[in-house]
């Protein structure tokens, strides 16, 4: 899949506000005043702007509100609820803290309920895909919440629980990266099933429909090759796993700290672009291609 | 929630104009359907004869191709030098009087210096009646590089040869044998027959060294050996006589297989046929056992006839058939290898001709009556149908091959019958029947008769009483007496080097001859540019007419630019090549279906004007005023005999309108548009089988003023005029040879076909064979500038066995070296598994030229894409004689495109573009845009 | 909307016929001409005259070699375009209820003005059906040529999809694939009509007739061998033996 950058800062950011976002609405004490303004910003800014990049992608964003009448079907659409409603309600709960000093549990945790579930609608986006056997997996949902909340507490300051969470994200990724470098073969949809000659020999595309690229070819085929596929995930696991933990485990410093969050997103980011861009679409065989 | 409301109903067009394709040569039907005086969207005719409502690719793309960025806009006359596409637009009079400036002092002196050769014409019968009022010799079209070995084969033979002057009977063959054809060549008619065909169960054989397009669909494949299907065929025969499985009963009566030949070898007329007093090619009666003449009614011609006489016993050609095709060197087991095949899969196919036309023949009960008066209850055929077009045609030995393949169909009993092949009116028409050409110019007169025509003999060569050649390509020399089309690929090399003459003025119309049209693409373009010790160019004027900024535009001084296929009128004419299907003669027309919006004229009104500026007799009336105003005018009023014009649908007679023969009809234009832009003219039932013999079709066609007297003919498996060529070779009669010819002459253009290996350079040194072929969605250089089609075959691969891939070490994206003995390309190479194990090949025509076409510079047309004609020359390695030898059949002069051999190399250090790479020639229309939203809907 | 249909009155699709298909490109282009000037926005391309033109086209045809085990490879031309599957996942993934299933006859289409160009639905689709224009920024899909099928305005016999009418070798055929009785469908019991990708549960309509047998020759050699029982061996036998046969006739 082409690892588009709208939608890999979408995922990678509102994941992150969001995850932050939970942990806010969990925190017993959860801060207020100015203090509490700028957590709450950093969320809304990383939620918020992710859900905004993600409309770039659109070929029609102007139509955007249309998203939310299909919910009864479509994980996007729920997507688009559960993320307004998560806004609205850690909003109100937001605006409570800042400006009044009242917390009101009940709305902190219903809207960190809702940022979980807007996660998880987001990696069901892709979960859903029969057609990308390396997303189409009980695993993928659980990567993108250990993520969201490992990511999340390092940003609201929980050294211990975000280093136990990202330490999790490390070890599910590294196995949701084994196991999906198997999903295509196993998924049984080769390109003798494609074309259903496989009774006749061995199929190989031949010419393809067209000697120039398409919208298929761009947005479904990308082709990344293994060796820098495999130098990438380490990279990925070093930047949002080891050093974070490295730095966090060194005597506390607000720069140590900083550098280990953006350590982090960057690591993110890194495994989002592969999270696409190793990601097998079927249509693919037909071009001969995976 | 409710579906939305889909408007299922939407109003389709304003209007539906008919007209006739022109996106390739196939000429089918179009509905246009047009939108606010546009043209909104392309599909089939349902009534059409050729296509019956389907349309392939390229005529669906016509929208884009009607409004492409590319078409020129006005008059061009060159500023820069010659292959800059350096222009200015000048105006029509400028244009006109520049070129009369040109011409008419040429007419008056020397009309040969001027060259007149069309492309892709449509309009031969006009482009030639004009070059004949002119009075130059040198006038063709472009079937010498195309596949006239087929079409001269086939006249020579039977009187007619495939695509339009011949058909498969799709509805009754049981066994389709294909051999290679250009797809251009009946494209949808040979789709739909193969559909056809598949729907009724029967069996297609492909017989080509490629597995694509009709043979992918193929049954079974035959991946030859390229130039070998001759030798394939004749073993083919050597196997049916063997086995008797030949129609003995159709060989008696309609071939000239019992014709008795003068066999004595002291005779003058050793070889020829034995004649009676009226010239009558001699039989055995059965019945009587007399001499008799081959049409004597009531006789039964004996196949195996002989006649002693003086001592000398002369035999029957069926004698001479069985001595050739028997020879060992034919047998399945000594051919097979060079064919790159194994013996018994040569057996099995001689073997599945043999049942499918022996055991099951088709027989419909309708009654007919044969030349001879003998009535046939029944008509019965052997459903064997085979075809076959350029693929076995443009080799050194194509003639000969064609030649080959007609004997083996008419051997079967294949040809006019049911469920064989059938031929298309104006055919069957035997060579005799054609006229023979005329060369001879005189100053200010015109010739004075057809150019191009089939000799029957030394005597009707166009050689001056020196013995030189008349004509600027050396058609009907010594060289390639037979050449019917013309050597259109010889005109640019012989003009530059002045062999046999100088010309002047050079001038072209929709022929791409600066590319893809030519062998040896760049050396033409320096032929083109090179000049003479005083800096003039050695081909001092060239114009050239065409509709688009093709890669000639910039190589010509005057530029005529001419109309899309949409804007114009055209008829495509039963004096030409008309789209007559067996079961009827059919005409048509183009006609303006929306007007130019550019400063754009139909090629041939031009060519009226400028015949009445010039003078040109039929072109002016006694006061010198034109007679025709514009094309539309003379394929209405045009006369060519009395009765017989342009079109034979909607004519006046004494009772009103008729068809075939009648006067000229003011409102036949508007006849034929009514009817969907063509004219249908069905053959009686009777007469629909056995055309050549056929009483009842032989009336229909002197009635419809296809020919003036009927003249039934027995085909020609022995072909007397190559045997008078070859007598005149062993020294008799008054017009010799040259020497070095005299061998050629004798070994080649025997009467009876025979197989040789091409002369292509050394297996050993260039080992591998390589091939184009045409992609069915692309026309030659046309298609790259139709937005729609160039996104299907934008660039084009070498395509490599897999095992010369292997051997090479190559992969799909690598590049590889090409090497003939003419030059050397790297391109591109692609891996296909279903290709003959020694031949490489690629689509023809999509690499272009930087800057034409208005493509962008980057286009990959320009930088991937290549021709392979780089590697091809016109002219034969010199052989130290001397002599300039042409790359061409040596009966014909059809251009030996297929017999290129090659070596390859893997390249190493890929190029950043394909090699040869030429710079960017000026675009004279600019570029096209970056985006297109193409809706006329409102 | 993107609730799929339980059960669809028809189920309008085409059969193609992979033995017949000779890659001529026809019904790609027909298809473009069509739909360029129909059904929604046009088609477009772009940088249609440049380094790397790329439009939007509905149907395009593929080629594949295949390899059997002990013969010539073969070529397979292999047009495709929307199956209009049963179970569409196309359809149920859209979040703006721009892509539905008709209830009436099963054709998926997308209702533009609804269509955000979210690109999901072509993500789910496992065929490479959906292409984004990119100049309207909608995806655009085969629709059965909706709007020829039932379009009054033309004559009985052009009520078929473009791409069927055009097809100069008749190796597309369109009809009703739920009645048993009709013509797709008999062809389909006939000649083994196959989906493509039957594991990813899409139920395809369209289906897909596969090539016959090729290159059989060699199993017959011994049928074949009689036809060539000589009855000579030199000229001179031959002729004795046409002058038999001839006096039998």
């Amino acid at each position: 899949m082409h690892p588009a950058p709208s939608i890999i800062a979408f995922t990678t950011f509102s994941g992150l506000g969001l995850g932050l976002l939970f942990w806010l609405g969990v925190d017993p004490e959860a801060p207020t005043g100015w203090i509490g303004f700028a957590f709450f910003l950093i969320g809304y800014l990383l939620a918020g702007g992710g859900l905004m990049v993600s409309t770039l992608h659109l070929g029609r964003p102007e139509r955007a509100l249309k998203a939310f009448t299909q919910w009864r079907s479509s994980w996007l659409s729920r997507e688009a609820w559960t993320a307004c409603a998560a806004l609205i309600v850690m909003g109100l709960y937001a605006a409570l803290l800042v400006f009044f000093g009242v917390q009101v549990h009940v709305l902190g945790w219903l809207g960190a309920l809702l940022c979980l579930a807007t996660v998880f609608t987001t990696s069901m986006i892709y979960t859903q895909l029969k057609t990308v056997p390396r997303w189409h997996h009980w695993s993928t949902p659980v990567l993108f919440q250990l993520y969201a909340l490992g990511g999340g507490a390092l940003l609201s300051g929980r050294v211990i629980t975000g280093l136990v969470l990202i330490g999790l994200a490390a070890l599910a990724q590294a196995g949701w990266w084994l196991g999906g470098d198997q999903r295509l073969a196993a998924s049984g949809t080769t390109i003798e099933s494609a074309t259903g000659l496989g009774h006749i020999g061995r199929v190989r595309a031949f010419e393809p429909p067209h000697t120039g690229s398409n919208y298929l070819l761009r947005e479904m085929v990308f082709v990344v090759a293994r060796k820098h596929a495999q130098k990438l995930r380490l990279i990925a696991l070093g930047l949002m796993a080891v050093l974070p933990a490295l730095l966090l485990l060194l005597p506390f410093g607000h720069w140590l700290a900083a550098v280990a969050v953006l350590a982090h997103v960057a690591g993110v980011l890194v495994s989002r672009w592969l999270f696409f861009a190793e990601a097998e679409h079927v249509v693919g065989l037909y071009y001969g291609k995976r | 929630m409710a579906q939305p409301r889909v408007e299922t109903s939407p109003r389709v067009s304003d209007e539906v104009r008919k007209t006739t394709c022109y996106m390739c040569a196939c000429r089918c039907g179009i509905n246009v359907h047009m939108k606010d005086g546009k043209v909104a969207y392309i599909e089939g005719n349902r009534d059409h004869p050729v296509n019956k409502g389907v349309l392939c690719a390229k005529g669906s793309a016509g929208i884009m191709q009607h409004n492409a960025p590319s078409r020129l806009r006005a008059p061009l006359k060159r500023v820069g030098p010659r292959g800059s596409g350096r222009f200015e637009e000048i105006s029509w009079d400028e244009a006109l009087d520049t070129a009369v400036g040109w011409l008419k002092p040429l007419r008056e002196t020397a009309p040969e210096k001027l060259a007149f050769f069309t492309g892709r014409d449509q309009s031969q019968s006009f482009t030639g009646w004009w070059a004949q009022a002119y009075g130059t010799p040198n006038f063709a079209a472009h079937g010498g590089f195309c596949s006239v070995n087929m079409a001269t084969a086939g006249i020579y033979t039977m009187g007619g040869a495939f695509w339009e002057f011949g058909a498969p009977d799709w509805e009754h063959a049981k066994l389709f044998l294909l051999f290679g054809v250009a797809e251009d060549h009946d494209s949808n008619p040979i789709k739909m027959g193969i559909g056809r065909l598949k729907e009724r169960g029967a069996k297609v054989i492909g017989v080509n060294p490629i597995r694509s397009g009709y043979n992918a669909v193929a049954d079974d494949w035959i991946g030859i050996t390229p130039g070998t299907d001759g030798l394939l065929i004749l073993s083919l025969v050597h196997c049916l006589l063997k086995a008797g499985r030949i129609d003995l009963d159709y060989l008696a009566r309609f071939t000239n297989a019992p014709v008795l030949l003068e066999c004595n070898p002291k005779s003058p007329d050793h070889g020829l046929f034995l004649r009676d007093a009226d010239g009558k090619p001699q039989v055995i009666d059965r019945a009587t056992g007399k001499q008799v003449a081959w049409d004597t009614p009531g006789i039964m011609p004996d196949l195996t006839g002989h006649v002693r006489r003086a001592g000398v016993t002369h035999t029957s050609v069926m004698h001479h058939i069985a001595e050739h095709y028997l020879d060992p060197q034919y047998a399945p087991e000594a051919v097979a290898d060079r064919c790159g095949l194994t013996p018994e899969r040569i057996r099995a196919l001689a073997a599945e001709l043999a049942r499918a036309a022996f055991d099951d023949p088709v027989v419909i009960d309708r009654p007919w009556t044969d030349f001879r008066g003998d009535r046939h209850d029944r008509m019965v055929g052997r459903p064997v149908a085979i075809h076959a077009m350029r693929g076995i045609s443009a080799h050194a030995n194509g003639f000969q091959t064609c030649r080959a393949l007609h004997i083996l169909q008419i051997l079967l009993g294949a040809v006019e019958t049911p469920g064989g092949m059938r031929f298309k009116p104006p055919y069957p028409k035997p060579a005799e029947a054609h006229p023979r050409p005329h060369a001879r110019a005189r100053p200010g007169q015109p010739l004075n008769g057809p150019h191009l025509g089939y000799p029957q003999g030394p005597e009707d060569l166009a050689l001056s009483d020196d013995g030189l050649p008349l004509r600027i390509d050396k058609a009907f020399t010594w060289e390639n007496p037979l050449s019917a089309h013309g050597l259109m690929h010889m005109v640019i090399s012989n003009a530059h080097a002045g062999d046999p003459y100088r010309i002047d003025t050079l001038f072209l119309y929709m022929a791409n001859m600066a590319w893809n049209s030519s062998m040896n693409t760049a050396g033409v373009m320096e032929m083109l540019t090179d000049t003479d010790e005083n800096g003039d160019y050695k081909i001092p004027r060239i114009i050239y007419s065409d509709a688009y900024s093709s890669e000639m535009v910039a190589y010509a001084d005057l530029i005529l630019p001419d109309t899309t296929y949409l804007e114009r009128h055209d008829c495509i004419s039963l004096l030409d090549r008309p789209i007559s299907e067996p079961e009827a003669a059919a005409d048509a027309i183009r006609w303006p279906v929306v007007e130019p919006d550019r400063d754009v004229r139909g090629f041939q009104s031009v060519l009226l004007d400028l015949g009445a500026r010039l003078g040109l007799p039929g072109m002016i009336d006694e006061g010198g005023a034109p007679t025709y105003a514009d094309y539309a005018d003379y394929i209405q009023n045009h006369e060519r005999r009395p009765g017989v014009g342009p079109l034979a649908g909607w004519r006046m007679s004494d009772t009103g309108l008729t068809h075939g023969r009648g006067s000229p009809n003011a409102a036949q234009i508007d006849s034929y548009i009514a009817n969907g832009g063509f004219c249908t003219l069905h053959i009686p039932e009777e007469a629909q089988y056995f055309k050549p013999w056929n009483r009842a079709y032989q009336d229909w066609a002197v009635t419809t003023g296809l020919c003036d007297t009927a003249a039934p003919y027995l085909f020609q498996l022995y072909v007397e005029p190559l045997r008078r060529f070859q007598r005149a070779a062993e020294g008799h009669g008054d017009q010799q040879p040259p020497d070095h010819l005299r061998d050629q002459i004798k070994g080649k253009l025997t009467p009876l076909p025979l197989w040789y290996a091409p002369d292509a350079g050394s297996p050993d040194t260039y080992p591998v064979h390589a091939l184009t072929q045409r992609p069915m969605a692309m026309y030659h250089s046309w298609g790259s500038q139709n937005a729609w089609l160039r996104q299907v075959h934008g660039h084009n691969p070498m395509y490599l066995p897999s095992r010369l891939m292997q051997e090479h070490g190559l992969q799909d994206g690598d590049w590889a070296r090409v090497t003939s003995p003419q030059g050397e390309i790297t391109v591109p190479v692609m891996e296909m598994a279903a290709l003959n194990p020694n031949t490489i090949w690629t689509w023809n025509a999509i690499g272009k030229r930087k800057g034409a076409w208005a493509l962008k510079p980057g286009a990959p047309e320009a930088t991937k894409g290549f021709l392979l004609n780089h590697l091809i020359h016109e002219l034969l390695p010199p052989k130290g004689d001397g002599l300039r030898w042409s790359n061409s059949d040596p009966v014909t002069g059809q251009a030996a495109w297929f017999d290129l051999r090659v070596r390859l190399e893997k390249a190493e250090a890929p190029p950043e573009e394909s090699r040869p790479a030429f710079d960017a020639v000026t675009s004279p229309v600019g570029q096209g845009p970056d985006q297109l939203t193409w809706q006329s809907k409102t | 909307m993107t609730c799929l249909p339980e059960q669809t009155t028809r189920s309008l699709g085409l059969v193609i016929d992979l033995d017949t298909c000779v890659g001529c490109h026809a019904c790609v282009i027909s298809c473009k001409g069509w739909n360029t000037e129909n059904y929604g926005a046009p088609l477009s391309d772009q940088d249609p005259y440049g380094a790397d033109p790329s439009g939007t086209f509905l149907n395009r045809v593929h080629s594949y070699e295949v390899q059997p085990d002990n013969a010539p490879a073969q070529l397979v031309h292999f047009p495709k375009s929307c199956l209009h599957c049963q179970d569409a996942p196309c359809v149920t993934v859209c979040p703006t209820g721009a892509s539905y299933k008709r209830t009436e006859d099963g054709i998926v289409l997308v209702n533009e003005s609804d269509c955000i160009g979210c690109g999901l639905c072509a993500w789910a689709c496992p065929y490479g059906a959906r292409e984004l224009d990119l100049a309207e920024g909608v995806m655009k899909k085969c629709t059965l040529c909706v709007d020829r099928i039932y379009n009054e305005n033309l004559p009985e016999e052009d009520r078929t999809p473009a791409c069927v009418r055009t097809c100069p070798a008749g190796a597309r055929h369109f009809g009703d694939l739920s009645d048993p009785d009709s013509d797709v469908s008999r062809l389909v019991a006939e000649r083994g009509g196959m989906d493509l990708m039957p594991e990813q549960g899409t139920r395809p309509v369209n289906k897909y007739l596969p090539p016959r047998p090729r290159d059989s020759w060699q199993g017959e050699v011994d049928v074949l061998a009689p036809f060539l029982e000589p009855v000579a061996e030199e000229p001179r036998g031959l002729l004795a033996w046409i002058d038999k046969t001839l006096e039998k006739l």
